[in-house]
């Protein structure tokens, strides 16, 4: 057993786990923070896709001990006083999702995507990044359609931060 | 899926993570863990103790000295994708980092991790043998040609660690790889580099025993640095790999479209699905 330290999503946590407990499970058993899903648990999925430290990674695949120290965004740490997240908010606008298992891990993977790419995005380029994360339902078409928007509507924000 | 129980340890230096290796029942490094942890979930492996090595200090960060790009073992291959110093110098290697896997596995893989587990369908080993780099571990200094023994085999000895890996900068290099769309590893790629005289030619993915140079490729280029000097039957079947992917028949003749891919695009890595 080790004690774990965390701020998720901006609240400082600290939970005695198992050390090969995966950061997935201390998320949805530890913290009942169940809107990161667990999908196929072998890396392939990308519904357990959440932020730590600033990037997005799959956290069926990490350790809690691992992230010791770091800071964690969840899908539930998105939205601000009540109002969604520009690309949560396109995704229903877009209704970018059929049975939405695999929506959490698209949404935070596409907050990164949009973030962090170098240049303007594109169809194609939204597709390639995309490509860690399934969607089960074969919903895509939306749920790059959605991508596209919100980068759309998160420009002059992003040029701000530059 | 739940892993047997094992111990996390974060040691502080080289030092302390070899001596927990020594000390430790069935200790295993831990890098980013993208093999590790899948294949530990798994239950294929199960080391009593996993030492992390990615908390060390001193391990991550490339750098340029003297023609060689150097690359700490614990960078990770989102770091040599958009490092300016690997665009500029050997874009055919930033450009693999970039390929490999998905975006989130890019944000955890690690460079010493790839070359340390020698997996026969990863993408480093490639430009590691095709750049005719070397392996710098806790120890001593390693060449490629002497680094790669079989599927996920290598020259390290047990508790050695790899610090870091030395890239001499070629002329011209360039990379092309045919991907499963479903695991996203090579089923054959193809790394190819011209230096002064010499060419070098390493496919991954595709050999029975691993990765492996083309040596019958290098000296057709040698003569002719030009796609068209490729011819079909080139490489052996015999010492290539057969599995759903592909017969061996079928991976010779990709590696002879993938050689000449790669140069037909110098500077740049290729994927194919």
């Amino acid at each position: 057993m080790q004690r774990v330290n965390l701020t998720v999503n901006g609240v400082p946590v600290s939970r005695e786990v198992d050390d090969e407990t995966l950061l997935a499970v201390f998320l949805r058993e530890h913290l009942e923070l169940t809107g990161t899903h667990v999908g196929c648990d072998t890396t392939q999925c990308g519904c357990c896709v959440v932020h730590l430290n600033g990037t997005s990674v799959k956290s069926c695949t990490v350790l809690a001990v691992q992230a010791e120290g770091g800071h964690v965004t969840t899908i539930e740490g998105l939205a601000r006083d009540g109002t969604l997240h520009p690309v949560q908010e396109a995704f229903h606008r877009c209704h970018a999702l059929q049975c939405g298992f695999c929506t959490p891990g698209m949404i935070m993977a596409a907050v990164d995507l949009i973030e962090t790419h170098p240049e303007p995005l594109t169809e194609a380029i939204v597709r390639e990044e995309m490509e860690g994360n399934l969607c089960r339902c074969t919903g895509y078409h939306n749920i790059v359609k959605a991508i596209l928007a919100a980068a759309e509507a998160m420009r002059p924000a992003k040029a701000a931060a530059e | 899926m739940v892993m047997y129980p094992t111990r996390y340890h974060r040691p502080a230096g080289l030092d302390e993570a070899i001596g927990l290796f020594t000390e430790c029942e069935d200790a295993t490094y831990l890098a980013g863990g993208h093999t590790l942890l899948p294949t530990m979930k798994q239950r294929l492996a199960h080391p009593s103790d996993l030492i992390d090595l990615c908390v060390l200090p001193g391990l991550r960060g490339i750098g340029l000295k003297d023609g060689v790009v150097s690359i700490g073992a614990t960078t990770l291959h989102a770091e040599v994708a958009v490092s300016p110093i690997a665009r500029q110098w050997i874009p055919a290697l930033s450009g693999l980092a970039g390929s490999i896997g998905d975006r989130h596995v890019r944000h955890r893989g690690t460079i010493g991790g790839s070359v340390a587990n020698n997996d026969p369908a990863a993408d480093y080993p490639a430009a590691v043998l095709g750049l005719g780099a070397t392996v710098v571990t806790d120890r001593r200094r390693i060449a490629a040609d002497a680094y790669f023994v079989s599927l996920y085999e290598t020259a390290l000895e047990p508790g050695e660690i790899i610090t870091r890996v030395e890239f001499p900068i070629p002329d011209q290099a360039g990379y092309a790889k045919f991907r499963s769309p479903a695991s996203r590893y090579a089923i054959a790629a193809v790394f190819v580099s011209k230096s002064g005289a010499a060419v070098r030619v390493a496919v991954t993915g595709a050999g029975a025993a691993g990765v492996f140079r083309a040596h019958a490729l290098e000296a057709a280029l040698e003569q002719d640095f030009r796609p068209g000097a490729i011819a079909p039957n080139q490489v052996d079947p015999a010492v290539l790999l057969g599995d759903l992917n592909g017969s061996p028949e079928y991976r010779a003749s990709l590696v002879a479209v993938l050689a000449r891919r790669a140069l037909g695009h110098l500077g740049e890595a290729r994927s194919y699905k």
